[in-house]
Parts: C-alpha cells; structure tokens; sequence
C-alpha cells in the first residue's frame, strides 16, 4: 500500500498548488473595493493594500516552495535527507519568527494604531452630532436644531408616530429634528454619530467611508468620519440584528456646506 | 516517570449486544459511535448549507418540493428570511461543535489516545462512556430544535443577546434559542468529562518508556486541546444558564433597561450585551484551537509515514502548541473589535493576536521542511495531509487581515470573514479529518478504503473547496455583508451580487463529492481488502496491535517503548522504519 510509485502525482499536485496563488493574485488584482470617501478610509485601505500585498508575498513563496519541494521530492525512491541538526532546526525556525514578528506586528503598530488611535481619539473640537438609534429594521436620525442639543428622551414615551420617545415637555427637544434612514452631512467637515439602539444589536456600516461600528441597545458609542466627497451612500447593518437584518438600509448624503444649511432652514422641527 | 498502566481484571470482554456496542466501555468502540454521530449530523449540516448556498445564489425561488419538507420555513415554496437565519445559525452550531469536535475529539482522541500511549483503555471507562451519551443527547435536543413551534434558533451560532434573549425579537428565540441553551451546555458538561479523561489517560497511563518527548504528534495535540478546552469552555455554560435565566426567569444578565419590543418596553435593567459577547468568545476562540491543533497533529502523524523520514521540528512544534494554548486563551477580544467595547482593549486584543502567528508560522514551516528531502508517496490519506497545509497557510495569512484591529473595522462580519473561518476551522479540520480517516480506517475496521475512490474524493473536495472559500474572501473586500438573506437592496453591492452564483454552483460539486467518501466509507467497512496490521509501515504504538485491536488493545503483553514516534530511515536498520517497541539491540535510537 505504501510503495514508492514515481512522480506523476507530485507533479501535479506541485502545479495545482503554484495555480493557487496565482489565482489568488488574480483575483487580488481586481477592484474589489467601493470607492472610498472619507478621511480616515485612506489609512484603513492602506492598512488593507499592505496586507494584501505583504499576505500576498507570503503566500506566492510559500506555494512555490511547497511546489517545488512536491516536484522534486515526489521523484526520490528513497529519502535523502534525514535529521537537521539542533542548531539548523532553530535556525530554520528564526525565520518565520522574524518575518511574522516584521510582517504581522510591524503591521498593526506602524500602520495600523495611527489610524486606530485617530478614529478612536476624540473629534475635533465643534465637530457636528447626529445621533443615530437604530432598531428593527430602520436608522432613526436625529439632528439637535439651532441649540446644539439634544432634548430628553425616554422609551416610556415611544409610540409609532414618536419612534424615539421624545419629551414634549423638554424645551430643548423643540428645535430637534428627525429622519428615517437618511443622514445629511457637510463634506470635508468632521461629523460625529452618536450611536444608540432600542431593542437588539445593530452594527452602523458605511462601505465607501470605511466605519462600522456596532450599536448596543444601553450604551452610547461614539464614533467620527470626515467624508471627502458629495453624493449619495449607502448605510448597511453589518449584525444580524432580526428577519429584517438584510433590508436594514439607510442612506447618507453628503453635500456642500451651502446645501447643508439651506436643507436644515427649510426643515421642519420634529415636536 | 510513566506510569504503566496495571493491567488488573478490569478488562472482562463485554459479552450481550447493548455492552458491547451500545453502553461500552471500550474507547474503540465508543469512538466509532463519536464517529458515526458525527458524520449522520455532517450530512444533515451540509444539506443546510446546501440549502442556504441555494438562497444566496437565487433568492426568492420557488421550491414547491421543499416546501412539503418545511411547511412553515418555506411556506409557498419560498424561503423565509428567519428560516433562512435558523439555516445559518444551525449549520455553524451543528459543524463547530457536533461535527467537528465530536470526530476529532471524540472519535480520534478517543480511539487513538490508548492505542498510541499504550494504554489498554481509558483511565476512566464510564465516564467515556457517560460523556458519549450525554453528547448523544445534547444532538438530539439541538436536532430536535427544528420541529419547535417558531423553528430553531436563529441569532447565529454566536447568539448573541438581545436576539437571542427576547422571544418577540425572532421566531427562533422562542423555545428553539432554549433548546439551543440546554443542548450547548450539555455539549460542555460532555466535553468536561471527555477532557478530563484524556488528560488523566495521558499523564497517568503511558506504557513504559513513553516519556512525553516520545509521543506521537497526535497525542500531543489532544493533550493540549483537552487542556484548552477544559479552561476555556465551562464559562459558556454558566453564560448559557445565566441567558436561561433572561430567557424564563426575568432576570437582567445580558438586557439593559428600556429595550422596546412590539410596542412596549421590557421591565429589565442592568445588563449588558457586551457580556456575553466575551464569555461566549471565551470559549469561541480558544474552540478554534482545540479543533484546529488535532487536525494539525493528525497531519504531522499522517505526513512521517509518507515522507519516509522524521518530521522536521518535532520540539518546536510541541512548543508551539503550548503557546497558540497560552496565546489563544487571551485573544477572544478580537471578535469585538467594533463591539463597542474600550477600543485600546481592542488594540492589545490585536497585537496579542498577531503573536500567534509566530507559534502558526512555525508549525507551517515544519510541516513544510518535513517534505525536505523526503520520498514522498502520494497516497490518499498523504494527499489530504498536504492539502490541510495549504489550507493552513492560506487561512492563516487571512487571519492576518482580521486580527489587525483597523483592517477589521471593514471586513468584520463581511463574506471574508465566512471564507476564512471556513478555511481555517471548516477546511482545515475537514481535511485533518479525512486524512485521519483514510489513515487509521484499516486499523478501525480491519480492511482497507478504495484509493482510486479517495482519490478522487481529494481532488473533487480541494478545487471547489478554493473555488468557493477563496472566492467569499473577495466578496468581503467587496463589503458584502454575512448573514444576509439576500444583497438585492443595497446597490453597491450589484457589481458582485451574481459571483454567489457561482459560489453556489462550486459549493454544490463540493457538497456531491462528499457521496464518494460516503459509500467508500461504508462499502469498504463490509468490503474493502483485508488489512494487515501495518500497511503503511509506520512507526507508532498502534500499529503493532491486531486491526482492529481486540478489547484491551493488546493482548497478554502491554507495549514496552524504546524510541520516539519517528524513526523512519535509520542508518543500520533492516527496514526504513523502526517501531516504537523495537529496543535498542535492533536498530540504533536516534531521538
């Protein structure tokens, strides 16, 4: 059962075995992608094109070496080699050790934290709020008016046509103005969402600005972008969040500056 | 300092039919039933994922045929999005923990732990036998959970809270998330004692001269599998109770106050989701391991008898594995990179994690270098074996891009994340399986399984595997979101939406080519050519005991070791292979 019967077998599972990076490489090629638009988005594809091609690199060598080693060591009826050495051995074994201490650690802290400590650092001072609550399946959106503040709420207050329970008798809930599944923010200027939920887990995903943050019905989680450009995209709910989970969509838009004000001027208030 | 197993009267051949082959208390047999639950429950898990392949690839298509199978899941011929959710959630719960641990904890650990130590049995032959059939129970409850009033459960095989908490938040989280419950944490109670177990078997009744430095590369893989799993897994049994309690006792553990459902607000306060986010990962990530190291060992055991020449890096591998057990209990954090939870807790979460690479890279490169001037002979079991070391290398290098924090904040619950644990969890242990399967299958059964067939089965397993998983972790790039019903709503997604058709066709010649497998498995029990006892002239334990072994493995006298697991090729010797219990007169010791 256990002959040696040629090289045959080898040889073509060492060619199996170089087709798979190069199809990996092919396929890594192609614009996977959605356009970015946002500030920080820079540093998190950079963060992705380096692994790309870092894992890539790994991943072509490792494959021709593990071919060749198939190609050539299929052909011997007897094996030529036996035992390495102690010293060889840890030799041998320093090189993955550096080269994913380099690849792989090098990665996170020279790459990776910048980005991290900036979209987990704090906005710039008078950076705009919108408060998203989330729940199955839509995105309540809400801007806090002229005051800059956001009136009380409460969820013994919540019916259908008050879908975030806000306090009429709140002064400050008065100029606070509301939107389903639509954000509206300037371009180039810092916005921060202020992300709270009413019944399960969401997560606030927008593909092209490169943020997903997850919403946790009982906290309050913070999180800021810059978008750079103006237009029209998508919001997705990246947790499984209930039947609805994969119609949970929302837009944001982001215009100029001059847009931004008139479309707040011409807004009614919610209360 | 082994301890020979004293070899009292204990082992009395059971004579009726239920001790033999029902409540035995012999570790082979009790392996076979592992197995065999194992595989029933990894055709029923690969059907769904059939199903659900058949959903993302064209969603809303009317099946009037399945509809008579599950009057309510697909009601008009036409999936329902929370059936399609308890399809998702029931075929990561039923792989993860009653497929693959099942077969290669159950089924492996405990047919070849005894058999490659020297032991005639376990240390503790009841409690094998009670965490056999506990297990057995928890599958049926888990099963059984499709038939309930509003289905299985549905909030993933995370489950994570509130879904998984409230019943008006799903149809699956009504009685089904309890069936859920009850059968995880049965499945824990089963492992603990099937842990302890092996743990106990191993340190107490290696035959005599099996120092541990001695041991097949399997065993030490279970060994610190058993141990990560016992440190790691009892919290979710206590997290699991404490969402039993939210569930039907109106506690708080896991919901805050204010949450409103169906038009009213819940009376709870206090908790928090977060919580059972990382108990559950605290087991979660640790299980990635203790199925992972196994595969990883089976490999290394497969690959000597095949190269014909020692693997390379024994001692750093064993070094390795302590570490990835070390390392792996720290990380569970980088599942929630985005949770929510202190995000510079997520940014040591992702340096901790990158550090397992080093002990991962390590055992890839052994497994490599043992190919290093070898003989390589490609026979089935081989040919599984070298694939799992792709898969390993592929996958690992993908977990690159998730457990660096910022790469993550885009790809977390993306298809690239689906394609990456498929590699690493499904793919990898897949392989370690069969490979281990085709292996050790003349020393279960007595005959040999059809080569041609497994050959076959091989390839027409490996190329879709790369078609489909590769694939998803594009789609991820792509940001197409996982547990989705459909991408019909989202635009950005229209450029890549139609690639699950093709996901779905490859998936679909990967699920057939598993029927191969399947009739060469069991055609060959009843019919495949007679085994000798050592067909693949191979060093270890168990290949000096008759295929199959008779109860207490062997006979009047217990193995004697004189060498390690790995001494194939020795200058000097009348053969290329020397076993374990051939002293020192025969054949010079060279490690």
């Amino acid at each position: 059962m256990n002959e040696w019967k040629g090289s045959g077998e080898g040889r073509f599972f060492a060619v199996v075995m170089w087709l798979v990076p190069i199809g990996a490489v092919a396929l890594g090629m192609r614009h996977w992608l959605p356009s970015m638009v946002s500030e920080h988005g820079a540093g998190v594809d950079r963060m992705l094109h380096y692994l790309l091609v870092a894992t890539g690199g790994l991943l072509v060598i490792s494959h021709l070496v593990f071919g060749y080693f198939l190609w050539r060591f299929s052909a011997s009826p007897k094996p030529t080699f036996r035992l390495p050495s102690k010293s060889s051995e840890r030799k041998w074994s320093l090189m993955p050790i550096i080269a994913m201490l380099f690849i792989a650690e090098g990665g996170v802290l020279v790459l990776g934290l910048p980005v991290w400590a900036k979209l987990y650092g704090a906005p710039p001072p008078d950076t705009a709020v919108i408060e998203v609550t989330a729940e199955q399946f839509a995105w309540n959106v809400r801007y806090p008016g002229a005051d800059g503040k956001f009136g009380r709420t409460s969820s013994q207050l919540i019916t259908l046509s008050n879908p975030l329970g806000m306090d009429r008798d709140d002064s400050i809930a008065r100029d606070d103005i509301v939107l389903t599944n639509e954000i509206i923010v300037p371009v180039n200027k810092a916005v921060q969402i202020r992300l709270r939920g009413k019944d399960v887990l969401h997560s606030f995903f927008l593909p092209h600005h490169r943020i997903k943050q997850d919403v946790v019905p009982g906290m309050t989680i913070d999180t800021w972008f810059v978008p750079t450009e103006t237009g029209i995209f998508e919001l997705a709910c990246a947790e499984l969040c209930g039947l609805g989970h994969y119609q949970m969509r929302g837009i944001v838009r982001v215009v100029s500056e001059d847009e931004y004000r008139q479309f707040f001027s011409e807004q009614p208030p919610f209360l | 300092m082994t301890v020979a197993h004293s070899g009292e009267a204990v082992h009395h051949e059971p004579q009726s039919f239920i001790s033999k082959y029902i409540f035995s208390k012999d570790h082979k047999v009790i392996a076979l039933q592992y197995m065999l639950t194992g595989v029933v429950v990894a055709v029923i898990s690969g059907l769904l994922a059939m199903w659900i392949r058949l959903q993302l690839a064209w969603p809303g298509a009317n099946y009037p045929v399945l509809e008579k199978l599950f009057p309510d899941g697909m009601g008009g011929g036409v999936m329902k999005p929370e059936f399609y959710i308890s399809l998702v959630t029931m075929h990561g719960t039923l792989m993860v923990f009653f497929v693959i641990s099942p077969v290669l904890l159950g089924a492996f650990g405990n047919y070849l732990i005894p058999l490659q130590i020297g032991a005639r049995d376990m240390a503790f032959p009841f409690l094998n036998m009670l965490s056999y059939w506990v297990f057995f129970l928890a599958t049926i409850i888990m099963l059984s959970s499709f038939f309930l009033e509003g289905g299985a459960a549905a909030a993933g095989w995370t489950s994570y809270p509130p879904l998984s908490a409230v019943k008006q938040a799903i149809p699956g989280s009504e009685m089904g998330q309890t069936f859920w419950l009850l059968a995880m944490a049965l499945f824990i109670v089963s492992f603990t004692m099937g842990g302890l177990n092996y743990f106990a078997t191993i340190v107490n009744m290696r035959a005599k001269g099996m120092t541990y430095m001695r041991m097949p590369m399997t065993v030490w893989s279970l060994f610190l599998a058993t141990i990560i799993g016992l440190l790691s897994f009892p919290p979710l049994t206590a997290a699991a109770i404490l969402l039993l309690f939210d569930r039907h006792g109106g506690t708080s553990f896991y919901l805050p106050a204010g949450l409103f459902f169906g038009n009213q607000v819940l009376p709870h306060q206090g908790g928090t989701p977060l919580l059972w986010q990382h108990l559950f990962w605290f087991l979660g990530h640790p299980e990635v391991y203790v199925l992972i190291l196994p595969a990883l060992g089976i490999a290394f055991d497969v690959l000597a008898p095949f190269i014909r020449k020692p693997i390379f890096g024994y001692r750093i591998v064993v070094y390795s594995f302590f570490t990835i057990g070390f390392l792996g209990m720290v990380v569970w954090g980088h599942h929630m990179f985005v949770s929510g939870m202190n995000p510079w807790l997520g940014e040591f979460f992702s340096v901790g994690t990158l550090l397992i690479t080093i002990p991962s890279a390590l055992i890839g490169v052994s497994l490599l270098a043992s190919l290093w001037g070898a003989s390589i002979r490609f026979t089935t079991p081989m040919l599984f074996a070298l694939g799992l070391i792709a898969f390993f290398g592929l996958g690992g290098f993908g977990g690159i891009f998730l457990g660096t924090a910022t790469s993550d904040i885009y790809l977390h619950d993306t298809y690239f994340v689906v394609g990456h644990f498929h590699f690493m969890i499904g793919g990898v242990t897949l392989l370690g399986m069969f490979a281990g399967t085709y292996y050790w299958f003349p020393k279960m059964f007595g005959r040999m399984m059809n080569e041609t067939l497994g050959k076959i089965h091989f390839w027409s397993t490996l190329i879709p595997f790369y078609c489909v998983f590769l694939t998803q972790h594009f789609l991820g790039f792509g940001g197409m979101p996982r547990r989705y019903y459909a991408f019909n709503d989202f635009q950005y997604l229209d450029p890549i939406r139609d690639i699950n058709v093709f996901v779905t066709i490859c998936s679909f010649v990967l699920g057939t080519a598993q029927l191969l497998f399947l009739y060469n498995f069991f055609v060959s029990i009843i019919a495949g050519a007679k085994a000798e006892r050592n067909p693949w002239k191979a060093t270890t334990l168990e290949w000096t005991a008759p295929s199959p072994p008779p109860h207490g493995n062997w006979g009047a006298e217990e193995p004697v070791v004189h060498r390690w697991a790995y001494e194939y090729n020795v200058e000097g010797a009348s053969e290329d292979f020397v076993l374990q219990t051939a002293p020192a007169s025969k054949a010079p010791v060279t490690a």
